[in-house]
């Protein structure tokens, strides 16, 4: 008898050990019939458009990818307002001027180790040019490989991010 | 040396070669049976990476034991330190050479063989390693040889939660085995002997021992948990408590000796079950066959089959119950099981002796099958009464604390 453990009177069915254990039992043995919710994830991997229940959300904001127009010209300006709202101050933009006067971005580079993944560029963007990904495979084996430039952001062909629209919260 | 005797020095190799390795690698695969089965209890897969469906993941497991780094705590008792997870593995291991595996197989064999010269062996050859006289017995005697290498490795860690889960452990291995040689006695009543042969003809003749001697058999087997240190019972490792217990400060292969020395006991306490009450290889049925190769084999089938269901009961319990209290587990060892074992001696002692006279010996399935009457009358008043908070309170019958109308009123401040 352990000292000074209270022993509360309780009803008999909150004490009752053999019935419960059996029930316990049944439970633990019906869940080994389940089928089982394991992704194999190599193999198996969730997506956008995946169907099935592990679809990976719409709205996931992941590495970004910067869009081109049909001429294949990226689409941004230089406007420098992404730059200008990113909380984490990961944007590096330095804006160029062609002979036309159009601009665009002389250096366009994205630090994704800062990144915070807000997906306000891609809100602020004019010409939607800055988008968030839906996706999450980023390995690389050296931390330099972390800082995307203009080429590595147009070349990324993932889906993008449907951000979340405060006139529709649910998606409808 | 006589040809018989070196036949049967031949054969006993030969036997303990099989169960050895057989052993062995099966407890290595009940690692992954162990992790098979708490992965589907919670809807998971488990490891399925190395082989086919992971079969291959208990020799990754000890690849990378054995090539792990070994550590040594600076104070440890090194010679102890060392010896313990040996202490702790051998003896679960020898217990597997006195289970008969398989029905007896007849063998007729006169043979010159190379380097040994003349061999002969008749008879039936026991498909135990050794046929031990006193069965039963000697597995309750190595069995509790087991509890100094869980001890010692306690102790000679030096560390206070390894010597904490040294103790518990000692403490409940010397409690449990009092119910588990008690529960024992009814079996041997109704046998009459202590060999597990004998033991097994016994219920091919009459029943399986787990209708006569229905308590005994849940008796031994809850005590059978407490000994192998499984979950309902894992104090010695606690690990919410005690870090890891007695292995806190082992690594690599050391290690991993005593899981597996855990499985090994695991084995051969269902083994024992299965033997003692679930008519060990017997297949029950209306049929004698002639004892032969593949009656041995189809008896040895039978018997892994219900170990294996045992040891799935081992697992299946360990991942469903949660851990008892220590007061909880020293008051269902003594107060409950050894009390209950106890009058089940006297009771069954008793009914054996009027059964016998009022039946006469001539029918032993007649007078087994009224001792299964009279156990589920028993069986239900001891759980009727196990289920009123018995087991989880082990301290449900003491006096209520005074309550406040009870107590003297309190003197006013002021007073004199």
């Amino acid at each position: 008898m352990a000292i000074g453990v209270k022993v509360m009177k309780r009803p008999e069915r909150q004490v009752s050990y053999v019935r419960a254990a059996l029930k316990g039992m049944a439970l633990t043995f019906k869940h080994m019939l389940q089928p089982k919710v394991t992704m194999q994830y190599p193999e198996e991997k969730s997506t956008a458009d995946a169907r099935g229940t592990w679809a990976i959300s719409p709205r996931w904001r992941g590495t970004h990818r910067m869009m081109a127009d049909e001429q294949g010209r990226t689409k941004c300006v230089a406007c420098g307002l992404c730059p200008q709202i990113c909380p984490a101050n990961c944007i590096k933009l330095v804006p160029g001027e062609d002979a036309e006067g159009n601009r665009y971005p002389l250096i366009y580079e994205i630090d994704e180790f800062r990144c915070v993944f807000c997906g306000y560029c891609q809100e602020v963007c004019p010409e939607e040019a800055i988008h968030v990904g839906v996706h999450y495979e980023n390995a690389e084996y050296s931390r330099s490989r972390f800082v995307y430039d203009l080429e590595r952001l147009g070349s990324q062909v993932h889906p993008v991010s449907t951000l979340w629209d405060p006139s529709d919260p649910r998606g409808e | 040396m006589s040809p018989e005797f070196k036949g049967f020095l031949l054969f006993s190799i030969l036997k303990m070669l099989v169960v050895f390795t057989a052993v062995l690698v099966g407890v290595a695969l009940l690692t992954l049976m162990e992790r098979k089965v708490s992965a589907w209890m919670q809807n998971r897969r488990g490891p399925n990476r190395v082989g086919w469906a992971g079969l291959l993941q208990p020799a990754a497991d000890g690849v990378k034991n054995i090539i792990k780094e070994e550590t040594f705590p600076a104070s440890a008792n090194l010679l102890i330190f060392t010896l313990a997870p040996a202490m702790a593995f051998v003896p679960a291991l020898l217990l597997s050479a006195v289970i008969p595996w398989a029905a007896p197989f007849p063998v007729a064999v006169d043979a010159r063989l190379p380097l040994i010269g003349q061999v002969s062996y008749h008879g039936p050859l026991s498909m135990a390693v050794v046929d031990l006289p006193v069965g039963f017995l000697f597995v309750l005697a190595i069995s509790s040889l087991g509890v100094y290498g869980i001890a010692l490795a306690g102790w000679a860690s030096n560390n206070k939660y390894s010597l904490l889960g040294g103790l518990r452990s000692s403490a409940q291995m010397v409690s449990y085995e009092v119910a588990m040689g008690m529960s024992l006695i009814p079996v041997l009543l109704l046998a009459g002997n202590v060999t597990f042969a004998r033991i097994i003809e016994v219920q091919q003749a009459g029943l399986w021992f787990v209708l006569p001697l229905l308590l005994s058999c849940f008796v031994f087997l809850v005590a059978g948990f407490a000994e192998t240190n499984r979950l309902p019972f894992d104090l010695p490792e606690a690990e919410s408590e005690l870090v890891a217990g007695y292995h806190t400060e082992y690594s690599a292969m050391k290690f991993s000796m005593f899981p597996l020395a855990e499985y090994a006991n695991m084995t051969t306490v269902s083994a024992m079950v299965v033997t003692l009450f679930f008519g060990g290889w017997d297949l029950p049925g209306p049929w004698a066959p002639a004892p032969g190769l593949w009656l041995t084999v189809l008896t040895g089938g039978v018997m892994v089959v219900k170990v294996l269901f045992f040891l799935f009961l081992f697992m299946w319990v360990r991942w469903t119950l949660p851990r008892f209290r220590y007061d909880q587990l020293m008051a269902l060892g003594w107060k409950v099981l050894l009390p209950i074992a106890l009058l089940y001696i006297m009771v069954m002692a008793f009914t054996i002796w009027v059964v016998e006279k009022w039946l006469g010996p001539g029918s032993p399935r007649l007078a087994m099958l009224v001792l299964f009457g009279l156990n589920l009358v028993l069986g239900y008043f001891v759980f009727f009464i196990l289920d009123r908070g018995w087991i989880v309170s082990g301290s449900y019958r003491r006096p209520t604390p005074p309550t406040s109308s009870t107590l003297p009123a309190p003197s006013a401040p002021g007073a004199p």
